[in-house]
C-alpha cells in the first residue's frame, strides 16, 4: 500500500433510502473538484428503501475511468452487510466505521486497517430530530474522510453550498456535521492516511453527467418533440431529464404552452407505437427502454423496418435475460436489437461509450433515422446511463441543420412525374416520402405491413415482394458508411493481434492495452461505434491475425454479429467477457488475454493486474 | 366483393360546399365479401366526409389489421392510409395525433383488433380523450381467420359452424362510458340514415368518439342463433333517440324547439340533435346512460344512437398543454436552444 495518492478505490456500503446518496456524491465531486479523474459507481439493489447498497468511487490520476476490483478503503455503515463489506477490504487496506457502538469481534481483521468515528454519537450530541441526526451522519463520515484523505474542506464545503441553494438553512448544520468528522478524524488518527488526495491539474474543461441525461438532451437538441415512454430501470432518468429541461428550454415563458408532448405510455408497446406514429407524421420522437421493453417492441420495429418509418430509441441495456438483474450493467441486448421482430429485418445500432457520445449519438439518431426512414437503435447501459461520468463538455454546432432526409413538400410533389412511395429513384435504396395533409391529390399512399409494390400498392406478388427486400437490402449498404464509423488506436507499428470493444467496455480496455504493453503484449485497438459494420470494420479484422472481442454478455453477442455480417472466422475472434453484472475491469480483459500469451502471463499478479502496475 | 365500378359519374352529381363530389371521397374497390356490412360503413364515411366538405388530405385514417382494418383503403383515396399492427392502432394514432393537430383522425378498427389483442391501448388512448373518430367494425368473429368467436360475440350466441359461445361479452360502449369517453354511440351498418350523422357527429367532436357498428359478417356469422346476424340486429334494434346532425352555419329549425328533441352544441358550434328521446334520458348523463345500456341488455335490446356525449370534455393536447402550431412544423429555430445554453448546462455540471 505505498503509493497510493491520487490511485486508489473507496466504496460506501449503505442502506438505501438513508440519503447517503447525495452525501458520496459529495465526496466524488469534490475530488473531481480537485482535478483528479474520477469515477463513482452506483451498485444498488432493485428495491426502494432498507436494502444494502454500495457506492464506488474510482480516483486515478492517470485518467482510467473503467471500474477496478480491490477495495483500498471501506464505510461501512450498513449493520446488515458488514461482514461481508469487511471481507471485501483489500489487505492493507483501511475499514471507516460507526464507532458508536462498539464492533463485533468477528469483524477483526488483522491486516487492515480500523478507524472508527463515533457517527451517530456526534450526531446526537448536536443535532435534535433523530432523521436529521440519521442524515447528517453521512456527512459525518465526509467530514472524517475529508480529513484522512486530504480532500480541502472549502471545496468540500463550496459544493454543500452549491446543492443547498434554494434551502440555504440546511447549509450550516451540514458544514458543521462535516467539521464534526472532521476534527474527530483529525484528533484520534493520523491524517492523512497514504491513501490520499491531492490536488492536480488532469480534469481539464470536462464535466460530470449521467448517460442519461446526455441522451435527453441530445434528444432536445437533436429536434425531438414526442417523448413516449413506459418506466423501466435503468431508463427512466432519459425521460425524466428530457422533461426537466424541455420544461426549461421549450415551454413559453407567458403562456406555458409546450413544444414537446410526453406521454407515459401503457406499455412498451404502446410506447414505440406512438413514437412510430409521430414520425410517420413527421415529428421527431423518440423512446427510452431497456431489455425488457426492446422485447415488447419487436414486432412494431419490423413494421418500422418494412414499412421504412423513422423511429429513435434508447436501450438502456441492464442484466437480462428475463427480468434479469435490473440494477446491473450489461452489454446483452445486441443480437436482439440488431435483429429485432420476425422476417427478414435488422436495425441501424449506435454505441455510445461517454455520455458526451450519448448526446451527440442521440441528437444524429434523428437525423440517420429520418435519412434511411427506418428504427434507429441507441445502445447504451445502466452504467453508462445511470452512473455520473467524467466527459468532454457537450458542443452543438449552431450552423447545424437537421436533416429530415428524402421528404417531398407540396411543391415537389407539384413538380414529380412519377412518385412512387418505394421507389429507389437516386439508387441507394432510399426512397422518397410524404407527410400526411401535404398536398390534396399528390402523395396519399397507404403506409403498411404487409407486402407492396413501389406504388405502395398491396401486392401477393413473389417478385414485387424480392425487388422490395433487395431494395431493403440496398439501403442497409448504404447504412454502413452513413452510421458513425470506428475509431483506432493503433501505435506507429502494426500489430499482429488486436483488442475490439465498443461502450462502456471502452475505459478498462483502453486501460487494458496500456497494462498488456506493459507486460509485452502489443495490441491495436479499435472501438466499434455503430452497426452495419463499415468497410473499415471489415479491413481492420482481416488485417489482424487475432482479434480479442470485449463485451458485457455471456453469448459473446459482438462477437457473433461480426461473424454473421462480415463473414468473419470464428477461430478468428476470442470472446473477452463479463457478464456478472459489474462494469467491466480492465484485470478482467488482460488476465484473459493474457492466456493466449503463456510468456507474459508470469508477468501477471494473482489480482490480474501487472507487478509493475500493482 | 365488388369488382366493377362504372368510370362514367353523371355531370350533375352534387357538389358540396368544397365543389367536390362523393366521388372525390371514394377510394381503392373493396376486396370484402359481397355483402359484408363493413362496406356500408365505408360507403357512410364517404357520405359523411362528402356531406361535412372536409378536404380528404386533411384526414389521416389508421387501422388495426382484420378484415375491418382493410377498409381504410376503400374510402378517402386522396387521404394518407396506415394499416398498423394488430390492435395497435391507438398508439400509432396517437403519435400521429400529437404531431398534428391540426388533422382529423379516423381510427378503424374491429371487434378482434379493439376487444381483445388491442383492449389496452384502446382503453387507454379513450382515457387520455384522445382526439379521434374510432368507429369498430364489430361483427362477433375473426373473418380473416375463418370465423372464430371474438370477444364481442354474445353469451349463447351460435356461430356458422354450430359453437355456442359460453363466455360473457365485452361490451364496448359500456365500458367506454365507464372509463371517460366523452362521445359514445353505437349503431347497425345496415342503418344509414342513422350512421352517417354519428359520424358526422364524431368527426365534429373534440376528443374520442367511439362509434361500435355492428356490421354483420355474411360469411362466417349471418346464421340462425347468431346474435350479430342481419335478421337478428334488425329485429332487436332500439334506439335512444334519432339523430341529426346541424352545421355551425344552418339554423336550427323550430322543428327541433319542442320538448321532444335536446340540442347538443359540440366544440366546433356545431349542432347534435336528438329526437324523441325517453324523457327521462340525457345523453349527458354518464350514470344514466350506463343505467340505460344495463336495462336495454337486460331486455335483449340492442341499444343504438348516442348513448353518452360530454362536449366539453379536454383532449390529449390541452391536458399536455402543447402549443397550437402543430409539433411536425416546428423547426431548428424553435426546438435547438443553441450551445450558449449548452455551455450554461456544462458549467453547472462542473
Amino acid at each position: 500500500m505505498s503509493n497510493l495518492v491520487n490511485d486508489f478505490v473507496i466504496r460506501f456500503a449503505n442502506v438505501n433510502g438513508t440519503g447517503s446518496a447525495s452525501a458520496n456524491t459529495l465526496f466524488a465531486k469534490s475530488v473531481f473538484r480537485m482535478g483528479v479523474p474520477v469515477t463513482p459507481k452506483n451498485i444498488f439493489p432493485s428495491n426502494i428503501q432498507g436494502l444494502p447498497t454500495w457506492y464506488e468511487v474510482r480516483v486515478s490520476e492517470r485518467g482510467y475511468l473503467g471500474r477496478r476490483a480491490g477495495i483500498d478503503l471501506l464505510v461501512g455503515v450498513n449493520p446488515q452487510s458488514l461482514a461481508a463489506d469487511v471481507r471485501s477490504v483489500r489487505p492493507g487496506g483501511y475499514f471507516v466505521y460507526d464507532s458508536s457502538r462498539p464492533l463485533d469481534k468477528s469483524l477483526l481483521r488483522d491486516d487492515i486497517h480500523y478507524i472508527g468515528i463515533p457517527m451517530i454519537l456526534l450526531c446526537q450530541k448536536h443535532f435534535e430530530v433523530p432523521r436529521v441526526q440519521q442524515l447528517l451522519k453521512n456527512m459525518v463520515y465526509v467530514g472524517a474522510l475529508t480529513a484522512l484523505l486530504d480532500v480541502e474542506m472549502e471545496v468540500v464545503k463550496q459544493l454543500v453550498i452549491e446543492q443547498f441553494k434554494k434551502k440555504e438553512k440546511l447549509i450550516a448544520s451540514n458544514h458543521l456535521a462535516l467539521d464534526l468528522g472532521f476534527h474527530y478524524a483529525r484528533e484520534h488518527y493520523d491524517c492523512p492516511l497514504p491513501v490520499r488526495v491531492e490536488r492536480r491539474n488532469n480534469v481539464g474543461d470536462r464535466i460530470m453527467m449521467t448517460g442519461n441525461t446526455a441522451c435527453a438532451l441530445g434528444a432536445i437538441y437533436g429536434g425531438a418533440t414526442v417523448a413516449a415512454w413506459y418506466p423501466i430501470t435503468p431508463s427512466t432518468s432519459v425521460v425524466d431529464a428530457f422533461e426537466k429541461y424541455a420544461n426549461r428550454l421549450r415551454t413559453d415563458p407567458i403562456t406555458g404552452e409546450k413544444k414537446f408532448a410526453i406521454v407515459q405510455a401503457e406499455d412498451e408497446l404502446a410506447a414505440i407505437g406512438v413514437v412510430i406514429g409521430a414520425m410517420w407524421n413527421g415529428a421527431r420522437a423518440f423512446t427510452a427502454t431497456s431489455g425488457p421493453g426492446l422485447s415488447l417492441m419487436n414486432e412494431f420495429l419490423g413494421l418500422a423496418y418494412f414499412a421504412e418509418i423513422p423511429a429513435v430509441l434508447i436501450d438502456v441495456q441492464r442484466g437480462g435475460p428475463s427480468t434479469g438483474m435490473p440494477t446491473r450493467t450489461q452489454q446483452s441486448d445486441i443480437l436482439l436489437a440488431a435483429y429485432a421482430s420476425h422476417g427478414d429485418t435488422k436495425h441501424p445500432l449506435l454505441f455510445p461509450s461517454t455520455p458526451t457520445e450519448c448526446f451527440e449519438m442521440t441528437a444524429s439518431a434523428f437525423d440517420l433515422a429520418e435519412r434511411l426512414q427506418t428504427p434507429i437503435i441507441v445502445m447504451t447501459d445502466l452504467d453508462l446511463g445511470m452512473n455520473e461520468h467524467m466527459t468532454p463538455p457537450l458542443r452543438w454546432d449552431d450552423q447545424r441543420r437537421y436533416d429530415r432526409g428524402k421528404v417531398l413538400d407540396a411543391e415537389a410533389l407539384e413538380n414529380i412525374q412519377n412518385w412512387g412511395r418505394y421507389l429507389d429513384v437516386d439508387g441507394d435504396g432510399i426512397p422518397y416520402r410524404t407527410i400526411p395533409g401535404t398536398h390534396p391529390t399528390k402523395g396519399a399512399f397507404f403506409t403498411r405491413g404487409s407486402s407492396k409494390d413501389e406504388y405502395a400498392r398491396y401486392t401477393e406478388d413473389g417478385e414485387a415482394y424480392r425487388r422490395n427486400m433487395d431494395r431493403l437490402l440496398k439501403k442497409w449498404q448504404t447504412a454502413r458508411e452513413l452510421v458513425p464509423p470506428p475509431e483506432f488506436f493503433q501505435p506507429q507499428t502494426r500489430c499482429s493481434e488486436a483488442m475490439l470493444f465498443f461502450g462502456t467496455s471502452t475505459y478498462s480496455a483502453l486501460e487494458a492495452l496500456d497494462e498488456l504493453r506493459a507486460i509485452g503484449i502489443d495490441l491495436d485497438g479499435l472501438r466499434l461505434r455503430a452497426f452495419p459494420f463499415s468497410q473499415a470494420v471489415h479491413d481492420f479484422i482481416e488485417q489482424h491475425e487475432r482479434v480479442y472481442v470485449v463485451e458485457q454478455n455471456r453469448d459473446a453477442q459482438m462477437r457473433s454479429l461480426l461473424m454473421i455480417e462480415l463473414g468473419i472466422s470464428p477461430q478468428k475472434l476470442i470472446p473477452i467477457l463479463q457478464y456478472d453484472g459489474f462494469p467491466i475491469t480492465a484485470a478482467t480483459i488482460v488476465s484473459q488475454i493474457a492466456k493466449y500469451h503463456p510468456a507474459a502471463t508470469e508477468l501477471l499478479g494473482g489480482n490480474g493486474h501487472p507487478h509493475v502496475l500493482a | 366483393m365488388t369488382y366493377l365500378r362504372p368510370e362514367f359519374r353523371h355531370p350533375e352529381s352534387p357538389r358540396n360546399a368544397l365543389g367536390y363530389t362523393r366521388q372525390y371521397y371514394e377510394g381503392a374497390l373493396s376486396t370484402l365479401c359481397a355483402g359484408c356490412g363493413h362496406d356500408s360503413v365505408s360507403g357512410a364515411i364517404i357520405q359523411a366526409c362528402f356531406e361535412l366538405a372536409i378536404e380528404p388530405h386533411r384526414v389521416a385514417k389508421l387501422s388495426g389489421i382484420g378484415c375491418s382494418s382493410k377498409t381504410p383503403t376503400y374510402f378517402l383515396g386522396n387521404s394518407h392510409g396506415f394499416n398498423s399492427v394488430h390492435g395497435r392502432m391507438p398508439s400509432v394514432a396517437t403519435g400521429a395525433n400529437l404531431a398534428n393537430r391540426d388533422l382529423i383522425y379516423l381510427g378503424i378498427s374491429g371487434d378482434g383488433d379493439t376487444a381483445s389483442i388491442g383492449m389496452g391501448q384502446f382503453v387507454h388512448a379513450l382515457r387520455r380523450n384522445l382526439n379521434i373518430t374510432y368507429i369498430v367494425m364489430n361483427n362477433g368473429c375473426y373473418g380473416l381467420t375463418k370465423g372464430q368467436d371474438s370477444a364481442t360475440a354474445d353469451e349463447g350466441s351460435k356461430n356458422k359452424t354450430g359453437h355456442i359461445n359460453p363466455f360473457h361479452s365485452i361490451d364496448l360502449c359500456g365500458m367506454a362510458i365507464e372509463l371517460g369517453a366523452t362521445f359514445v354511440a353505437r349503431s347497425f351498418s345496415g342503418d344509414k340514415g342513422q350512421l352517417i350523422p354519428l359520424i358526422k357527429a364524431a368527426l365534429s367532436h373534440q376528443g374520442f368518439a367511439l362509434i361500435d357498428v355492428l356490421s354483420p359478417c355474411v360469411t362466417f356469422n349471418n346464421n340462425p342463433g347468431s346474435t350479430k346476424s342481419y335478421d337478428y340486429v334488425r329485429e332487436h334494434l332500439e334506439v335512444t333517440a334519432s339523430v341529426d346532425y346541424i352545421t355551425e352555419r344552418a339554423e336550427i329549425t323550430a322543428d327541433y324547439a319542442g320538448g321532444e328533441a335536446c340540442v347538443v352544441t359540440l366544440h366546433d358550434g356545431s349542432h347534435v340533435v336528438l329526437r324523441k328521446p325517453d324523457p327521462n334520458w340525457r345523453p349527458t348523463d354518464r350514470i344514466a346512460a350506463m343505467k340505460r345500456l344495463h336495462e336495454a341488455r337486460q331486455c335483449g335490446e340492442i341499444l343504438t344512437g348516442i348513448l353518452y356525449l360530454e362536449p366539453a370534455g379536454r383532449d390529449l393536447h390541452a391536458m399536455l398543454n402543447t402549443c397550437q402550431r402543430p409539433l411536425n412544423t416546428l423547426q431548428e429555430a424553435d426546438l435547438c436552444p443553441g450551445n450558449k445554453v449548452l455551455e450554461d448546462i456544462n458549467a453547472e455540471n462542473r
